[in-house]
C-alpha cells in the first residue's frame, strides 16, 4: 500500500514537472546565451579550462565557503566516530599478492593525483578531483592491509596550513588589490603550465587540503571500540 | 538528458519514502544528488556548442558552452560528500548502539 501510494505520487510529479518544462517556450538545446552570465567568463577567461578560472577566480569565495563546509563536515565525522581509536580487523587475511599490489598502485594513484591538481587549470580535473584520489589511494592501502595507519596528526597540520594560506591569499587580496581573493599575478599565455596568476597555486592548496581532509575521515571509518 | 536527470531524482524520491534501511536511504539521497547534478549539466548544454576548454584546435573559437552549471555542479558534488560522510558516520554510530540499520527494529527497542 505504501509503495503504490509513492509510485503515484511520484509519477504525478514527474507529470508535472516534465508537462512544465516542456510546455514553456523555452527550447534547453537551442538556448541563446548571448544574454547570459556565462558568455562574459567565456569571452575574459583568466585560464585554458575556463571552468577552473569561474571557480578559482570569478566565484573563489564560493570556493572557500565549499572547502570550508567539506572541513566541517571532516569536523563532524570527528565528532562523531572519535571516540573509537583501535584500527578494525578483517576477517580475512590479506594475501601477499594483495599487499604487493596495493604498494605498487599507491604511488602511481599519488602521482595521478598531484598530476590532476597540478593541471587543474589546463586540462579537466582540478583540485577536488585530485584530491579525492590521494583519498582514494590511501583507502586502498587502509583496505590492503589492516594493521595500516596513516599519520594522521601530519594530515591534520597539512589541512590547516593549507586552509589558512588560502584565507591570507584572499587577505592579500584585500590589502595589495582591491578586494577578497583577487587574481593579483600575471595572468600570462593562456595554455602554458605557469599562467592563469593564482589559480594554479590555489588549486594546488585545494588537492592537499582535500586528500589529507577525506584521508582524516577515512582513518575515522576503519577505527571501531576496543 | 533533462528527462533523465528529473527521473533520477524522482527514483530518489521514491526511495526516501519507501525504505526504512538507513543505508537505503543513504543511496536514494545520493540518486537524487545524481539526477539533479544531471539535470543542472544538461541546462547547460546547448547545440553546436564545444567544451569550454582553450586548446590548440579551439583557439579562437566563439561558440564555447556556458562554464558556470559545470562550475556550480563541481561544488554540489563536493558538498555531496560532506553530507554523505556526515550521513554514513551517524549511521555507523546507531548501529553500534542498537545493533540494527532497519529503523522501525529501532523504535521497537
Amino acid at each position: 500500500m505504501k509503495k503504490i501510494t509513492a509510485i503515484i505520487l511520484v509519477s504525478l510529479l514527474f507529470v508535472l514537472l516534465v508537462m512544465n518544462m516542456f510546455d514553456s517556450d523555452i527550447n534547453f538545446n537551442k538556448m541563446d546565451q548571448s544574454e547570459v552570465d556565462g558568455q562574459y567568463y567565456t569571452e575574459n577567461p583568466t585560464s585554458a579550462n575556463m571552468v577552473t578560472s569561474v571557480v578559482v577566480d570569478y566565484r573563489s569565495f564560493d570556493t572557500l565557503g565549499e572547502v570550508t563546509v567539506l572541513f566541517v563536515s571532516s569536523l563532524g565525522v570527528a565528532f562523531i566516530l572519535g571516540g573509537l581509536s583501535s584500527r578494525i580487523k578483517f576477517k580475512q587475511s590479506q594475501s601477499f599478492i594483495l599487499k604487493v599490489g596495493t604498494d605498487m598502485l599507491f604511488g602511481m594513484i599519488i602521482l595521478l593525483g598531484a598530476y590532476m591538481f597540478i593541471h587543474g587549470h589546463l586540462t579537466p580535473g582540478g583540485g577536488f578531483p585530485g584530491g579525492a584520489l590521494i583519498g582514494a589511494a590511501f583507502l586502498l592501502k587502509y583496505i590492503g592491509d589492516d594493521s595500516y595507519r596513516a599519520k594522521i596528526s601530519a594530515f591534520k597540520a597539512l589541512e590547516g596550513t593549507m586552509g589558512s594560506i588560502y584565507v591570507l591569499i584572499g587577505i592579500i587580496g584585500i590589502l595589495v588589490g582591491n578586494y577578497f581573493l583577487e587574481n593579483l599575478l600575471d595572468i600570462g599565455t593562456l595554455g602554458n603550465l605557469v599562467s592563469g596568476g593564482l589559480i594554479p597555486i590555489i588549486y594546488v592548496l585545494i588537492g592537499l587540503k582535500v586528500g589529507s581532509e577525506l584521508t582524516g575521515i577515512f582513518d575515522y571509518f576503519v577505527n571501531e571500540e576496543v | 538528458m533533462h528527462i533523465i536527470g528529473v527521473a533520477l531524482m524522482l527514483i530518489g524520491v521514491y526511495g526516501l519514502l519507501t525504505n526504512r534501511h538507513m543505508i537505503k536511504i543513504i543511496v536514494s539521497i545520493n540518486v537524487l544528488e545524481v539526477g539533479l547534478n544531471l539535470f543542472i549539466i544538461a541546462v547547460g548544454y546547448s547545440d553546436n556548442k564545444i567544451v569550454p576548454i582553450i586548446t590548440s584546435q579551439s583557439a579562437g573559437a566563439s561558440n564555447y558552452s556556458d562554464p558556470l552549471p559545470q562550475a556550480l555542479v563541481l561544488t554540489a558534488i563536493v558538498i555531496g560528500v560532506g553530507t554523505t560522510a556526515i550521513l554514513l558516520s551517524v549511521a555507523r554510530k546507531l548501529y553500534q548502539q542498537y545493533g540494527t540499520f532497519d529503523l522501525t527494529e529501532m523504535e521497537a527497542k
